[in-house]
């Protein structure tokens, strides 16, 4: 290469440079495509839903009562609704975020099980008046959270 | 007052950024205009006002001025002193004014110490950093004023959101952007290279210490950032695609080719218009990650309030900053003439392949990060996470790796593959051994972590083979600075690889006194109690570990309650091996009087941070490496020159009387 002279070789390494990055670019958007992770509400989900097993997000309201803790004690089932009657039955195996509670906003990532219950492997909750996760920021309901006072458990 | 007199001592920084900026352009006419010689001065004083300002803003938390609105919304009297500070810079306005601060006093030190540039070039730098302190000025002073009192104090602060309330909290911002500010430097000289058309070796030598100075900054941020989201999120995993750790991976990735460019720069006066690009990306990489956590415009834990007024004010910032950059390269990219040549197989073919892979993944990052905001516009909501950034990165991250096993080992301009066939030839070997003993021991395991596990083995190796056959002790600093951070890559590979493909994880539910078992330890539960802390009440769970027959270890996470403000957070414990760690979170109580026990076994977890401290350390001795290279130069510079006018002046003498004895 040592024949070639400094301006020829500045122009190969911008174009190889270049075509290095135009791939990612392609690369990045073809896998884009298929790996983001849809955002569903549930109404959407109950009319259209996603493949069995597709990573996806549900987000939605707590349905008042409807939390209940399987025999195991890890698993929690529980309904996400909206402002509608649509119902979707969730089942989450892990630790709850703090302030879960029943009526107020959720957002669960993980996918539709073949039963139809959404197999959740994160519940994202809000955590404090300052954060909200953003899909819930344009719900009206999360303002009806509960004051201070009831997130305060844990003291008989 | 005291409020009140940050505040003045921040207008009149701003004004100085202006006398900065005007007297740096003067200085591009006429070297010799009065204000030309006002440049250096301004910088100085602007980097004092703005710490004065700063300090005021310690102030009025440390005594917890209750009629300042940022010490009411942020801030309680009830609250640990060094929370009060670091409540400082732990919101909006105040990390803000710690960003302008930083960077001012960085643009202080370069007017006090730079000489080695031509005094045009260096004008015309302090010219560009007043011009971006100018902007963040303009910001603090019109759309977030820290300052502002409230007409009527309040009896109490709202105190700090508790996950917050933390000790690598009140270390993390300020090393991130320290980080940050040390790339708008970066970015300064090279507008002012730009600008006067100096892009010279000497610039690069100029310039690397404040890249790599920054650029360790921003490790040691995203280290200390992902131990405190691994241990205070309280969810196992130590990165989590989040778009404020990107905004924080961005400019790493785009300093780290910056770095190494500016090298092939500095040795070899090759690469000239690229580090100038790279320089301008680095920046803009800075003012991106600032505008993605402070508009709040993505989802995250950081995002303190969403408000698009601040939104768009740093999105013109950036538009004008980047965009004038990019308009000035594009016209003057092409009168900087080209360098040195090299040959594909050398070491220079080997950074610009680096470099090239870098900016790949810096692409996919960005476009992963931005993707979400795309399809919005659309109205379509998504979120990418983990299946996407992984695989997609390591296709340019693997190929980068190898290549940087290799690239130290070759000779700078030309080489021959033939020659550093041996060490190529072991590099491959314990890939392979590691990655079939690997697949023998647990034949499930990912692609992706049995590549990182058998790269990392190699590169560990590897990293140390350009010591081969040196004195070690006449090995050059900046060397060992290199050998050390490359093997840090390596150590934090074999972290990430290993806890992904090893971790053990345990979601039960125990009766107190009741026992489980994970990775070798019996786990069990003595008891759930109530503590209570400064501002905060928790369920304490006592759990103990026991390996084989080895000693009880206690471990006590907990589920605390603050109450200012009204929250609850899950404090996990830790226990450290050498081999790995535990880690333990409680939950909720279930109706029968179980507790949740969350448990990971993860080994050789810890080395993905350790690896970031070597990386850290690797970049320090490079940088005091080149700077005693340069006084040591310098110094010799100087001796030459002497030792050359006494030369001059000797056969001068010798020459008179010659001289006269011939007219004599």
């Amino acid at each position: 290469m040592s024949s070639i002279k400094p301006k020829h070789q500045r122009l190969v390494l911008v174009s190889l440079a270049l075509v290095a990055i135009i791939a990612a670019g392609l690369l990045a958007a073809w896998a884009l495509r298929n790996q983001a992770n849809y955002f569903y509400l549930p109404d959407q989900m109950m009319a259209d839903p996603p493949a069995v097993g597709q990573a996806v997000r549900l987000g939605g309201m707590v349905a008042e009562g409807s939390i209940e803790t399987l025999e195991d004690g890890v698993t929690v089932a529980f309904v996400v609704t909206d402002k509608g009657d649509a119902r979707v039955p969730v089942r989450y195996t892990g630790i709850l975020p703090d302030l879960f509670v029943e009526g107020s906003g959720v957002v669960a990532e993980g996918s539709l099980g073949a039963d139809g219950v959404f197999v959740a492997d994160h519940l994202l909750a809000k955590h404090d008046e300052n954060y909200v996760p953003r899909e819930l920021q344009d719900m009206a309901e999360h303002q009806s959270e509960p004051g201070p006072q009831d997130t305060v458990v844990g003291y008989e | 007052m005291s409020a009140e007199l940050g505040l003045a001592a921040l207008w009149m920084a701003a004004a100085l950024a202006v006398l900065q900026l005007a007297g740096g352009a003067i200085a591009q006419r006429d070297p010799y205009a009065p204000l030309a010689a006002l440049v250096r001065p301004a910088a100085m004083l602007q980097g004092f006002l703005a710490l004065f300002s700063f300090g005021m803003l310690l102030w009025v938390f440390a005594i917890t001025d209750l009629s300042v609105k940022l010490v009411a919304a942020n801030s309680h009297s009830m609250k640990p002193m060094i929370f009060k500070l670091s409540g400082a810079w732990g919101n909006h306005e105040g990390s803000m004014l710690l960003w302008v601060t930083v960077m001012a006093l960085a643009g202080a030190l370069i007017a006090w110490i730079e000489k080695r540039l031509p005094e045009k070039t260096m004008q015309a730098t302090l010219a560009a950093q007043g011009f971006v302190a100018l902007g963040f000025y303009a910001f603090l002073l019109l759309s977030s004023n820290p300052f502002e009192r409230l007409p009527v104090p309040v009896p109490e602060g709202n105190g700090l959101n508790p996950l917050l309330q933390d000790i690598g909290l009140a270390f993390h911002p300020p090393t991130l952007y320290m980080g940050y500010v040390g790339l708008s430097v970066a970015f300064s000289f090279a507008v002012g290279a730009l600008v006067t058309r100096q892009v010279t070796p000497e610039f690069a030598r100029v310039m690397r210490p404040w890249v790599l100075g920054a650029w360790v900054f921003l490790t040691m941020g995203i280290t200390a950032g992902s131990y405190w989201a691994y241990y205070e999120l309280g969810w196992g995993g130590w990165w989590f695609w989040d778009p404020v750790e990107n905004a924080s991976l961005m400019p790493w990735l785009a300093a780290t080719a910056l770095l190494h460019s500016a090298s092939v720069l500095a040795a070899r006066d090759a690469l000239r218009a690229w580090t100038i690009m790279l320089g301008v990306v680095a920046f803009s990489m800075s003012m991106l990650g600032t505008f993605l956590v402070r508009s709040g415009i993505l989802t995250s834990v950081h995002a303190f309030a969403v408000d698009p007024e601040r939104g768009s004010f740093i999105l013109a910032l950036l538009t004008i900053y980047i965009g004038g950059a990019l308009l000035l390269f594009a016209l003057r990219a092409s009168t900087v003439s080209e360098g040195q040549r090299f040959a594909a197989t050398s070491r220079e073919g080997a950074l610009v392949f680096n470099n090239v892979m870098l900016s790949a993944i810096l692409g996919i990052v960005l476009l992963g990060t931005l993707y979400p905001l795309l399809t919005e516009a659309f109205d379509v909501r998504v979120s990418v996470g983990p299946p996407y950034f992984n695989p997609v990165g390591a296709i340019f991250t693997i190929p980068m790796l190898l290549v940087m096993a290799v690239g130290p080992l070759l000779r700078w301009r030309e080489d021959d593959i033939e020659r550093v066939r041996a060490p190529i030839a072991i590099f491959i070997a314990l890939i392979v051994t590691t990655a079939l003993f690997t697949v023998l021991a647990k034949s499930d395991i990912g692609i992706l972590p049995l590549l990182g596990l058998a790269v990392a083995v190699g590169l560990g190796v590897a990293s140390f083979m350009p010591l081969r056959g040196r004195n070690i002790l006449r090995v050059p600093l900046a060397t060992w600075g290199m050998v050390l951070a490359h093997f840090g890559v390596a150590v934090s590979l074999l972290g990430m690889a290993s806890e992904s493909a090893f971790t053990k994880e345990k979601l039960v539910a125990v009766a107190p006194g009741g026992t489980t078992e994970l990775g070798g330890f019996r786990i069990t539960l003595e008891g759930v109690e109530p503590v209570a802390g400064p501002n905060w009440t928790a369920m304490e769970a006592r759990i103990s570990a026991q390996r084989g027959e080895g000693k009880l270890h206690v471990l006590t996470p907990q589920s605390r309650s603050f109450w200012a403000p009204a929250q609850e957070t899950t404090e996990s414990a830790l226990l450290t091996r050498w081999d790995g760690q535990l880690y333990a979170v409680v939950g909720n109580q279930a109706d029968d009087g179980r507790w949740q026990l969350r448990l990971w076994w993860k080994p050789l977890v810890t080395l993905i941070w350790f690896g970031g401290l070597l990386i850290c350390l690797g970049g320090t001795l490079a940088i005091i490496g080149r700077l005693v290279g340069d006084l040591r130069r310098r110094h010799a510079d100087r001796r030459e020159a002497e030792e050359r006018e006494e030369m001059a002046a000797l056969r001068a003498d010798a020459s008179t009387p010659a001289a006269n004895g011939e007219i004599v």
